[in-house]
């Protein structure tokens, strides 16, 4: 993981462009883990200080949210829909074949740092389900077959 | 929770002036408007079945166990988040209900430890209570699905132990941290089925930001959050009401027992100063009180090199009797005198300066009170009439704009603190006066100053006249009040002075370095922001003018109209716990109980025909003027009770001078204190819970201290006083401290209406108590000033003789620290020191730079007085130029540093500024390396004691 006094000035500086906003602290979290990938523990003192606020009100805040995220993701992060529409358009057998594929489970990077995957409750694509996003990208009617095609795509991206 | 059963009425009161009036299960029922159905319930006789409602929180609505029908609503709303209704019809139990809350029940039991039998809440668990309340008879889901059971359990804190596979996420430690206290230290982590209560960021509790105040315990209705004490002993048998021993808020507890044997201290819903709340210290920190350090056998020895002899009670009292007989035969009269200590009770106070002045003959009596809040005393009793603080701490909650100097609530008077907290959250705006940045400025969340003026040490008066000097000129004093209620003439000139353009805070900003804008912003806001009120602590005393700025304050108050009604006043945090009690109890060497001057012959009439001796009207000798005498061979004799002034007062070589002069010194002390090392007779003290009296709070709240254990020692210090007093051929014959209490009622007119039974009836009394004020009075001044009219003085700056130089380019000032209580006898015998092991040097970064120090480095402090050497704490609290240190530690040696400058009227030292050299060194001062020899030595001398042969 970075040391934290890297990533400092990046924080104090979305920590200064939220400054006066009212109810600036979801902005803040995200703007941070938006450049960074992540939010350190380490910039909680800082977000908590700038916001006259405590340290495990931060963290209550960042907890409460599965979006948000403590460890560095990997280099391109894989969501996939779990709700309603996608499971009943064969999500359940995407999703086994993603971790299989990816050897991991939710919530986990892949030893060679490529790829994060993360759980998701609709992208509002019900129409072309079952979805996922990678990275900001939604794509639709993801088969296994769609899904090998597009992990090649991306490792070969690299 | 608390283990006698009071009722809990599940949410907060209504302090609506409305009555409404519903029916609950058929009753008719009156209450408050705005109170919940569940306090109207419980009010009723009602108890309504509730997990995460308590009255100590606002009403959550999260567990819905507490769920009632309601005629004409449709569902079933939550009792606790439901408010009443003029002509409401609520069904409380019904087959309906019971079924949704045993369904309630079954959930959380499914997800629960089964070992009630083995758990430390036996017989103390709401869940349990309300399990059983519900009628839970089985659990369908059996306990087989996933759950918390095997959560690791955090035992970080050495006071409490928290569980989580206990937790039934009710929040209401989380509320408490919150709303009770005020640090926020806790939350929830996660969601759902993850949910967890996690200290900081899902942290140890001890690595959080959790100050262990207890109000998460003692909002836990499980044994999820519990005291260790209760964990080892089981849960205690029966409970005293009594009043805590450290600070000057004067917190009630009920101290809870098994036999003779404390186990835990529960802050009193019912308490009028904390209200069920508490701090790190009067919660946890009592373990002192039956350290293996206390000493218990009476002791003497002729000489401080000779090792002590254990005796008799009847032998050290002879002992002491004799050599201080001997002294005023060989020295004359005024060659002895005596110390009261501000952490004894008012009984046991009053009997010491009793002794002084009619057994030993003379005024030469005085108290800790001297260090600390004299130049209060001083300057109110000179401006308003009286010598206390003018509100009640509830007042606080009516204040609009707060200014706080010199003073750091949070630390010093922790519940106050979180009282003034909660005020501030409600939007009340703050100044802050201080040199460091106290948690108040901007490390609290939630409270900010909106105004900090970060000034220099010793500039208090120039600050405090600017701020009048913009109240005058720019038209915002409330001239009615002013013409009114105070001395026309006085005022008339004090306005001429402060408007001179020399005190205008465009003069005055560079020698304060407040900028002059900020001090003009924070006059106006303090004159013209609805209700004013300042609170002040040794920030303010402890100045060569520290009088003066005391004066400064009550004229600010009384320009402003801030003065005789709820939400405004003067307030001084008094340090420890019985300040106030001992300036009222007569302890200065001018003043009889009550503060009469001794000159005045017609209460020195009054006393002499109560107490049947002749009295002198010469004021004694105060403290420095005592170490003075000793060193000139003067003053040869001192009794010193319950006092550490070989830690505790300024230029410490020069007070362990003049203690080693002394031929005889008696020290009453639970513990061999700094002061008992230059000792030629101990004798044993007992502790607040081994004995009967009475303290009296900063907001002048007389409250009960209630024996809870026979002494170890055998006696209560009043008793050794009395023992001593008789020895001496002055008889005195009380078999109780109520009856020394009357007598102090019938010669203080403050106390007319004092008296133990009156306490006992109504919790707590604040004085004036009299025919008039039959009940106390929480707020004076409220039709006129107690001296008629209030007077107006000017407060001409006069900068401190000590002064920065090249050689000594750094201010020194001190303060004290949340968890440790002023010279630490007590506190440092306790877990405490987890939180704070050792005093440090704080110093801003600019300053360690430049002298080229790090972090922890080893550094020598140096002042005219003397060295010692301390280690780094480098943090932007400070302001370059001036560095800061605690005193709770012997060995630190603060007072080496500190110099013998005083207040020009009371003597009160200056601790607040000293100039001081500071540089990175390898090894203790000379004078720590002396003073560890010394210490051991003594030590040594008090292991060999001789042991006494019966």
């Amino acid at each position: 993981m970075q040391d934290y006094q890297t990533q400092k000035p990046t924080v104090l500086e979305i920590l200064n462009t939220h400054q006066a906003m009212p109810g600036n602290l979801l902005p803040i979290l995200h703007g941070i883990q938006d450049t960074l990938g992540y939010i350190p523990p380490a910039a909680v003192v800082d977000i908590a200080k700038a916001l006259n606020l405590s340290q495990a009100e931060v963290h209550g805040v960042i907890s409460f949210y599965h979006y948000f995220r403590e460890t560095p993701p990997g280099e391109h992060t894989i969501r996939i829909c779990r709700a309603e529409s996608c499971q009943a358009m064969n999500g359940k057998v995407l999703e086994t074949h993603a971790k299989q594929q990816l050897g991991i489970d939710f919530h986990e990077t892949t030893a060679d740092g490529i790829f994060s995957l993360e759980p998701v409750y609709c992208l509002g694509n019900c129409a072309c389900s079952p979805s996922i996003t990678i990275d900001d990208e939604v794509m639709g009617r993801v088969t296994t077959e769609k899904f090998d095609r597009l992990l090649a795509t991306y490792k070969g991206a690299k | 929770m608390s283990a006698n059963n009071e009722i809990d009425y599940g949410t907060p009161a209504s302090s609506s002036a409305n009555q409404v009036t519903l029916e609950i299960d058929g009753h008719k029922v009156t209450v408050n408007a705005g109170s919940s159905v569940m306090r109207a319930a419980a009010e009723a006789g009602i108890s309504i079945p509730k997990l995460c409602a308590t009255d100590s929180l606002d009403p959550f609505g999260s567990c819905r166990m507490c769920l009632v029908q309601i005629e004409g609503a449709r569902g079933y709303p939550a009792s606790c988040t439901t408010p009443v209704a003029e002509g409401m019809k609520v069904c409380t139990q019904n087959d309906k209900l019971a079924s949704i809350r045993r369904g309630i029940a079954e959930l959380y039991i499914s997800d629960h430890p089964l070992d009630c039998l083995t758990c430390a809440a036996n017989g103390d668990c709401e869940l349990q209570d309300t399990v059983g309340q519900v009628g839970l008879r089985e659990v369908r889901y059996g306990f087989e699905g996933e759950n918390h059971l095997d959560s690791e359990k955090d035992t970080s804190n050495p006071y409490f132990s928290f569980d989580p596979a206990k937790c039934i996420v009710c929040s209401r430690c989380v509320r408490a941290c919150e709303e009770v206290q005020g640090t926020f230290a806790l939350t929830i982590d996660g969601r759902g089925f993850d949910s967890k209560v996690s200290p900081g960021q899902n942290q140890p509790f001890m690595e959080s930001e959790c100050v262990s105040c207890g109000a998460c315990v003692q909002a836990c209705p499980t044994a999820t959050l519990m005291e260790k004490a209760v964990i080892d002993n089981g849960v205690p048998e029966h409970s005293t009401i009594t009043t805590c021993a450290y600070c000057g808020v004067g917190c009630s507890f009920k101290a809870e027992m098994k036999g003779e044997q404390l186990v835990r201290m529960v802050p009193d819903k019912n308490g009028q100063a904390n209200h069920g709340h508490s701090c790190v210290k009067g919660r946890f920190a009592f373990g002192y009180a039956t350290h293996k350090d206390r000493i218990t056998t009476p002791m003497v020895r002729e000489k401080i090199s000779d090792p002590w002899r254990e005796v008799s009670w009847e032998e050290a009292i002879g002992f002491a009797a004799n050599k201080l007989k001997g002294i005023q035969a060989k020295y004359g009269k005024d060659s002895i005198g005596g110390i009261t200590s501000s952490r004894c009770t008012n009984e046991e106070t009053y009997l010491v300066q009793k002794l002084i002045r009619a057994g030993f003959g003379n005024n030469n009596v005085d108290t800790c009170a001297r260090v600390c809040h004299s130049p209060t005393g001083y300057g109110l009793k000179s401006t308003f009439g009286e010598s206390s603080g003018t509100q009640t701490f509830d007042s606080v909650m009516q204040s609009d704009v707060i200014m706080v100097i010199g003073a750091n609530p949070t630390d010093g008077h922790p519940v106050f603190g979180s009282m003034m907290k909660r005020r501030l959250r409600q939007g009340a705006k703050l100044i802050v006066v201080d040199p460091r940045s106290i948690d108040l400025v901007s490390n609290s969340p939630h409270v900010k100053a909106d105004y900090h003026l970060k000034l220099r040490p010793g500039t208090n008066v120039a600050v405090v006249t600017a701020l009048a000097h913009v109240i005058v000129t720019e038209g915002l004093a409330d001239e009615k009040f002013a013409l009114e209620r105070c001395d026309v003439e006085s005022f008339g000139k004090w306005k001429t002075f402060v408007a001179l353009p020399e005190h205008s805070p465009e003069a005055v900003a560079e020698l304060t370095g407040v900028p002059a804008e900020t001090m003009r912003a924070a006059a106006r806001l303090y004159a013209t922001g609805g209700n004013g009120a300042i609170y002040y602590g040794l920030g303010v005393t402890e100045h060569s003018q520290g009088s003066t700025t005391v004066i400064g304050i009550a004229n600010l108050a009384m320009a402003t109209g801030n003065i005789g009604r709820d939400g405004v006043g003067v307030n001084p945090l008094r340090g420890q716990n019985n300040v106030q009690g001992s300036c009222d109890m007569g302890s200065f060497p001018h003043e009889f109980v009550g503060y009469r001057h001794v000159s005045d012959s017609q209460t020195r009439m009054q006393f002499e025909s109560a107490w049947g001796v002749t009295l002198s009207s010469e004021p004694g000798l105060r403290i420095p003027n005592m170490f003075g005498a000793a060193i000139d061979g003067s003053f040869k004799g001192l009794y010193v009770q319950g006092e550490d002034i070989a830690q505790s007062d300024p230029d410490i070589t020069h007070v362990h001078h003049a203690l080693r002069e002394l031929e005889c010194l008696v020290v009453q002390d639970i513990f061999l204190n700094e002061t008992a090392k230059f000792a030629h007779v101990f004798l044993p003290g007992s502790s607040f819970l081994e004995k009967n009296g009475t303290f009296t709070n900063a907001e002048r709240r007389i409250s009960p201290v209630r024996k809870v254990m026979t002494p170890l020692g055998g006696k209560e210090d009043w008793e050794v006083t009395q023992d001593l007093s008789n020895a001496l051929g002055y008889p005195m014959n009380y078999s109780h401290p109520s009856e020394i209490m009357d007598e102090i009622a019938a010669l203080t007119p403050q106390f007319a209406g004092v008296s133990y039974e009156k306490i006992d009836e109504m919790g707590s009394i604040q004085w004036p108590c009299n025919d008039e004020t039959p009940d106390g009075t929480p707020i004076m001044h409220a039709d006129h000033f107690v001296r008629g009219k209030g007077r107006f003085m000017l407060t001409e700056y006069v900068a401190t003789e000590e002064r920065t130089s090249s050689k000594y380019p750094l201010i020194l000032t001190t303060g004290r620290i949340l968890s440790q209580y002023n010279v630490g006898a007590q506190t440092r015998r306790t877990e405490n020191v987890a939180w704070h092991e050792e005093d440090r040097l704080e110093l801003h970064p600019h300053d360690a730079e430049v002298l080229g120090i790090s972090d922890g480095d080893w550094c020598g402090v140096k002042s005219r007085s003397g060295e010692t050497v301390l280690r780094a704490l480098i943090t932007d609290r400070m302001q370059p130029g001036v560095v800061y240190t605690t005193f709770h530690f012997p060995h630190s040696g603060a007072n080496v540093i500190t110099t013998d400058n005083s207040d020009w009227a009371t003597n009160c030292p200056e601790y607040k500024v000293t100039a001081v050299h500071v540089a990175k060194v390898a090894q203790p001062s000379a004078w720590q390396q002396e003073y560890q020899d010394f210490s051991d030595n003594q030590l040594s001398l008090l292991e060999n004691r001789i042991a006494v042969n019966e």
